[in-house]
């Protein structure tokens, strides 16, 4: 199991109820991971244009998690 | 060349001196003010969350892009966290260059580029008492979060 740090931001911030948690998991993906998440937290939903990054990095939702991962979910944006 | 979140209200005059150059004989500038409606809605104030590690480093990424497209000289940004009212400069962003053409053109291509890949979010608080996350409320996607690289769901 990979230990990861999970990070919400904006409305998943307020749907999840936390803006960040430890969890274990052998999610493989963020894909998977979000999917995961979805089952324990019943607000959670998938939305066109959210992102995710990985370490500060923005990824895709195929990209390889590991151990110690910090992975932030990011609802649609809108600066300006 | 800097892009820059700030916490306290934005004064362009105070960031002049980053598009200041001797090579220099155009100066555009674009500023985002918070209107009092969108979609219908009156707007009352509102809030930005801003996550300022990756917002920093893509809007300096942005910027490079621009200097790198367009041939300017000079390129710099600003946009707000926290709470605003209507009429507040939510964003500013300036561009120099030895001639007008590329600086509008430059200046254009990074407000529309801030707006779609910084990790802001604009939070909307209305007359009739309900607030929105803007471009989050109507969007939520019956399926997996792979859908945008083409898979079916």
């Amino acid at each position: 199991m990979k230990q990861l740090k999970i990070e919400y931001f904006a409305l998943f911030r307020e749907r999840v109820g936390t803006a960040a948690e430890q969890i274990s998991s052998d999610a493989a993906n963020p894909q998977e991971l979000f999917t995961e998440l979805q089952a324990r937290h019943t607000g959670l939903e998938s939305l066109n244009n959210m992102k995710v990054a990985i370490n500060d990095e923005l990824v895709d939702w195929t990209a390889a998690l590991a151990d110690g991962d910090r992975v932030l979910f990011f609802p649609p944006v809108a600066g300006g | 060349m800097r892009f820059l979140i700030s916490h306290e209200p934005v004064i362009p005059a105070h960031y002049i001196t980053e598009l200041t150059d001797p090579h220099c004989g155009g100066f555009v500038t674009f500023e985002g003010w918070v209107r009092d409606h969108n979609e219908g809605h009156r707007v009352l104030r509102l809030e930005y969350e801003v996550y300022e590690p990756l917002a920093i480093k893509e809007g300096e990424q942005v910027l490079q892009e621009a200097k790198q497209r367009f041939g300017i000289r000079q390129a710099f940004g600003v946009h707000r966290a926290g709470g605003l009212d209507i009429g507040d400069c939510a964003v500013w962003v300036a561009v120099s260059s030895a001639h007008r053409a590329e600086a509008f053109d430059a200046c254009r291509y990074i407000i529309d580029e801030v707006k779609q890949r910084l990790p802001i979010w604009k939070k909307e608080y209305y007359e009739n008492g309900d607030s929105g996350w803007v471009n989050c409320e109507r969007c939520a996607h019956p399926g997996h979060p792979h859908h945008h690289h083409g898979s079916a769901n």
